[in-house]
């Protein structure tokens, strides 16, 4: 940069500066008089009228703590409680030596390293005239013990809060969600006023997703304090308003024999009334206790539970995005029939080639399943006749006809964070990935394979929407809510997707024959799992590869690293004329869906249908 | 003057203090204030040492910092400032598009250093256009006027975005204490300030919610006593009852029993009018008097433009903090979140306040070395 040079009269610049200069220490100095004068008038004229205020000024408005609602579940199980729960505080200014005080207390409540840490830092943080925890949850004995010794310990006091406590512990975590200490990040989000005597704030689940019904409007109490700040007498006071109880959809006892009999697998199980989308069980394994993150969770076992390789915190039911495998095909096979492309027989070899490809897609079973009709294809599953169907159908129509079952699109279940899982198109492909679509692709998604992903929450729903002819409901946890016990519970309104609705309606009798066969006759693949059953059944197995076999490699389920072993899925609904469940099953390195899904599928249809075990 | 007379007393330790650069009577009114700071943050904060350790580690750094500008000749700096400029600005966009924060956007964080890029422009607004209208005669000719106030409106809005009122109105007016220094006609300012009273509905559509509720509440604070009116009402309350002596030092009532919000920063000049009255007040008035004086007078001794304005503007933007803290403080200005220079509990503003008295000193000693 280039400045010009200008002659420039120095004098005149300096003589005008110093005029400018007097002009501002000139007002600079009235208003400094200006300020003075304020003052004089607040401190010497007003003085003593601020005196008296400042007198008077023992009225202290103290916000009260609404009490948070309560959770039931569709049976009127109390899911979500408020205990009251003893807290030993201690207030630092009343306290003349902290350390010899809390070696006194240790004899008589048991106060831990870490507790004593904790409140050291506390006590720095906080004011020294507020009262500071230093234990939580103190049992019976232990407030009984202190009581008898309290005037030994000035300035130390029990305190009684109410906290949240969930009955269920980890069968219902990540439905229920749970309750913690509002962090800095909350504080930005929530109506400060509203929170300023909560101290706990929804982190998960419906916690988190409805925490403005359950949460309630502050109340406030005018006290009288004297110059120690302590309270004299209760001027006024408006009740805090109790957040409003939630009735779910879940049914506890369901979800309880749910969990146990997934067993030890890691996965998911999520089942939904057909009629209204209701959902009756949100099942994600492994799960933790929620109890422990509501008093505060010590640093160690969070990290064993955030870096476990099963991963406990993650909720599988809508975080959980799985290749879905063939329980794709009743869905493809009703692309087909809709098309008008699944009317012909085709021979199956145990293999499809595409022309001019040397590549080989296989059937899972060796030597193919020989001619084969769309009803067979579902029943036994076979592979050969959904890749020769899919390349019929092309990517884009499968990508259409899937998209209105809700595949690749979140469910708008209540609860927030749900993951859309995916269905590719040529589209998406050419976005996301920047490449184009090959042949290939297509077929492997007509199994279910490649790139589709699905949640347990999407299978369900998808498998529901099946069941009802191309009904589509909103999958809801929230049924109810109720203001006050002497109210009425109001429901929540029942949401309505757009109805999957087909050229020919016949249709769905087809397919849905097809998946009864698949229990109910001697050549279907879940046949041992509809054996003998008091009710009809539809379903399909789902085996969905977890990592890619080389061409012609022979597959042994002995061989193969636990963690890489297919995935075992099953969907089904029932009973079959007027189905009232449909589920999704998910056993993470299960291997065979009929083997592992299908049976746990048909203990809780049993469960559920006959009331057994229950 | 009493200033040079002061000087001249001084003449002995002056020669070593200027090789090191720095301005006696000004260091030790700036001591002497942040000395009566923690006296009065010491009470203000409950007596808790780590808040006066925390407060007096930042002092050293700020002081630490001013005395390494004050070696840097203005030269280098007038040199350095549209580079500096340039980059403030950078900093200031980029802090909209990544900055850190729901809602409100004002930090920047690289790793280890997390810092607001409005101050920088703070210092280097001034400087930019000092540096701008350096190079011709003043007043400034109406083009040269113009591009000023386009220098001036960018930061301003850039940070009025993020949004943070108050530093705006700090960065627009420092801007403005250089333009009027520059020596504009007055008819000019007059009509200026006109206008800027008929835009002022204009601004108010601009606002966001709380700032409106600010606002409204300086005009009613009883009608809104849960909210920032209490903040009002309580700190009247607090000076008012002081009345000419105080209550003593830590024997504030209404800071003590948890009255008075925010007694740390924003509103410690309440705390410190409880306890120490009108005298306690007039005595910290004095000082920083004196402090504004010396730097007005500072600026009047410079040898270049460039200092001149940079310095006048320095002095006069450092009043302006005072005035409207203390100003919010007694209920004659609404609640805009600006701390007390020098008193207030807190970080980045001091140490940028100390560099720009570090600009202050150099501008004052560097000009005896050339001159010789």
């Amino acid at each position: 940069m280039i400045r010009k040079l200008h002659i420039k009269d120095h004098g005149i610049e300096t003589r005008l500066f110093k005029r400018r200069a007097i002009v501002a220490i000139t007002i600079i100095i009235l208003m400094i008089l200006g300020i003075v004068a304020r003052l004089v008038y607040l401190q010497i004229y007003s003085h003593q009228h601020f005196s008296t205020l400042s007198q008077k000024n023992r009225l202290k408005i103290v916000p009260l703590p609404p009490t948070r609602g309560l959770i039931y579940d569709r049976n009127g199980l109390l899911l979500a409680k408020n205990i009251p729960s003893f807290s030993l505080e201690l207030i630092p200014e009343q306290v003349k030596d902290i350390d010899d005080t809390l070696q006194r207390l240790s004899k008589v409540v048991a106060i831990s390293n870490s507790d004593r840490q904790h409140f050291k830092r506390l006590v720095k943080q906080k004011r020294r005239f507020k009262s500071i925890p230093l234990r939580y949850r103190l049992t019976e004995e232990e407030v009984a013990r202190f009581s008898v010794n309290r005037h030994h310990y000035k300035g130390v006091s029990i305190q009684a809060r109410l906290i949240r406590y969930y009955p269920f512990g980890s069968s219902g975590v990540h439905t229920i969600g749970y309750v913690g200490r509002i962090d800095a990040r909350e504080l930005q989000r929530i109506d400060t006023a509203n929170y300023s005597a909560t101290t706990h704030i929804g982190k998960l689940g419906i916690e988190r997703s409805y925490e403005d019904d359950l949460h309630g409007q502050v109340g406030y109490q005018q006290e009288e304090v004297n110059a120690q700040n302590r309270t004299l007498r209760i001027i006024d006071s408006t009740p805090p308003i109790s957040g409003k109880d939630l009735y779910l959809n879940i049914d506890m006892k369901l979800q309880l024999y749910a969990n146990k009999v997934l067993g030890d697998y890691r996965g998911s199980i999520v089942a939904i009334d057909p009629n209204n989308g209701e959902l009756l069980t949100l099942v994600s394994k492994p799960n933790y206790d929620p109890n422990q993150f509501v008093t505060g969770i010590g640093v160690k076992s969070y990290a064993a539970l955030r870096d476990s390789p099963d991963k406990p915190l993650f909720n599988r039911t809508i975080l959980g995005q799985y290749p879905p495998g063939s329980t794709v095909k009743p869905f493809i096979g009703l692309a087909g029939l809709d098309a008008g492309l699944a009317n012909s027989d085709l021979f199956c070899p145990g293999w499809f080639m595409l022309e001019g490809d040397e590549r080989r897609y296989r059937d899972w079973k060796k030597h193919g399943h020989g001619n084969t009709n769309l009803d067979k294809a579902i029943v036994q599953s076979c592979d050969v006749y959904f890749y020769e169907l899919a390349q019929k159908l092309r990517i884009d129509r499968m990508h259409k006809f899937m998209s209105l079952f809700g595949f690749g699109k979140k469910t708008g279940i209540d609860i927030i964070g749900e993951l859309a899982g995916l269905f590719p198109s040529r589209e998406w492909k050419r976005q996301k990935r920047g490449q184009a679509w090959f042949p290939g692709e297509t077929l492997i998604t007509g199994i279910g394979q490649g790139f589709t992903l699905t949640t347990p929450l999407q299978l369900a729903s998808a498998t529901a929407t099946l069941a009802m002819n191309g009904l589509h409901f909103r999958p809801s946890i929230v049924q109810s809510t109720q203001g006050r016990d002497d109210e009425k519970p109001v429901r929540l309104p029942v949401t309505r997707f757009k109805s999957v609705l087909l050229k020919d309606p016949q249709n769905w009798q087809k397919v849905k024959q097809s998946m009864l066969r698949v229990l109910h006759s001697p050549r279907g693949t879940a046949r041992s799992s509809g054996q003998s059953a008091a009710y009809k059944i539809a379903g399909k197995t789902g085996t969905a590869q977890v990592f890619g076999i080389a061409q012609d490699a022979e597959y042994k389920e002995e061989e193969i690293d636990l963690r890489l072993r297919d995935h075992s899925l099953f969907i089904a609904f029932a009973p079959f004329d007027k189905p009232t469940i449909a589920i999704a099953v998910i056993a993470e390195n299960g291997g065979s869906g009929s083997h592992v899904a299908a049976p746990i599928a048909r203990k809780i249809f049993d469960a559920y249908l006959l009331g057994k075990e229950l | 003057m009493i200033l040079d007379s002061y000087t001249a007393a001084n003449r002995r330790r002056y020669s070593l203090a200027s090789s090191l650069h720095l301005d006696v009577p000004l260091i030790i009114a700036l001591l002497l204030t942040a000395v009566l700071g923690l006296v009065i943050l010491y009470s203000a904060g409950n007596q808790n040492e780590d808040i006066i350790i925390r407060q007096l580690t930042r002092l050293a750094v700020a002081f630490g910092v001013m005395m390494l500008v004050a070696q840097i000749p203005p030269r280098q700096l007038l040199f350095w400032t549209p580079w500096l400029f340039t980059i403030g600005i950078i900093l200031l966009i980029a802090v909209l598009i990544f900055g850190e924060g729901k809602g409100v956007q004002r930090w920047l964080d690289f790793g280890l250093l997390r810092f607001q890029p409005s101050e920088i422009i703070k210092i280097t607004l001034p400087m930019i256009l000092a540096w701008y209208l350096a190079d011709a005669a003043l007043p400034p000719k109406p083009l040269k006027v113009f591009v000023c106030i386009i220098l001036i409106i960018v930061p301003t809005l850039l940070i009025a975005k993020q949004p943070d009122l108050g530093t705006s109105l700090v960065i627009a007016s420092s801007g403005i204490f250089v333009m009027l220094l520059s020596g504009i006609r007055w008819r000019y300012i007059f009509s200026a300030m006109l206008a800027a009273i008929a835009a002022a509905p204009l601004l108010w559509y601009f606002m966001h919610d709380y700032q409106r509720q600010r606002v409204l509440t300086f005009l009613n604070p009883e009608q809104d006593l849960l909210g920032s009116g209490w903040h009002i009402v309580q700190s009247k309350i607090a000076i008012g009852s002081g009345g000419l002596y105080g209550k003593g030092w830590l024997n504030g009532t209404q800071s003590h029993l948890e009255f008075l919000p925010e007694r740390s920063t924003d509103f410690i000049f309440a705390v410190y009018g409880e306890e120490f009255g009108l005298m306690g007040i007039l005595l910290l008035l004095t000082l920083y008097l004196f402090i504004i004086a010396r730097s007005l007078y500072i600026s009047t001794q410079a040898q270049d433009t460039f200092g001149r304005l940079v310095g006048g503007s320095i002095a006069i933007t450092f009043f302006f903090n005072i005035f409207v803290n203390i100003g919010m403080v007694t209920g004659l200005l609404p609640v805009v979140g600006l701390p007390l220079p020098l008193i207030s509990y807190g970080g980045t503003s001091m140490v940028t306040l100390m560099i720009a008295f570090g600009i202050l000193m150099s501008v004052h000693t560097h000009r005896k070395l050339l001159s010789q």
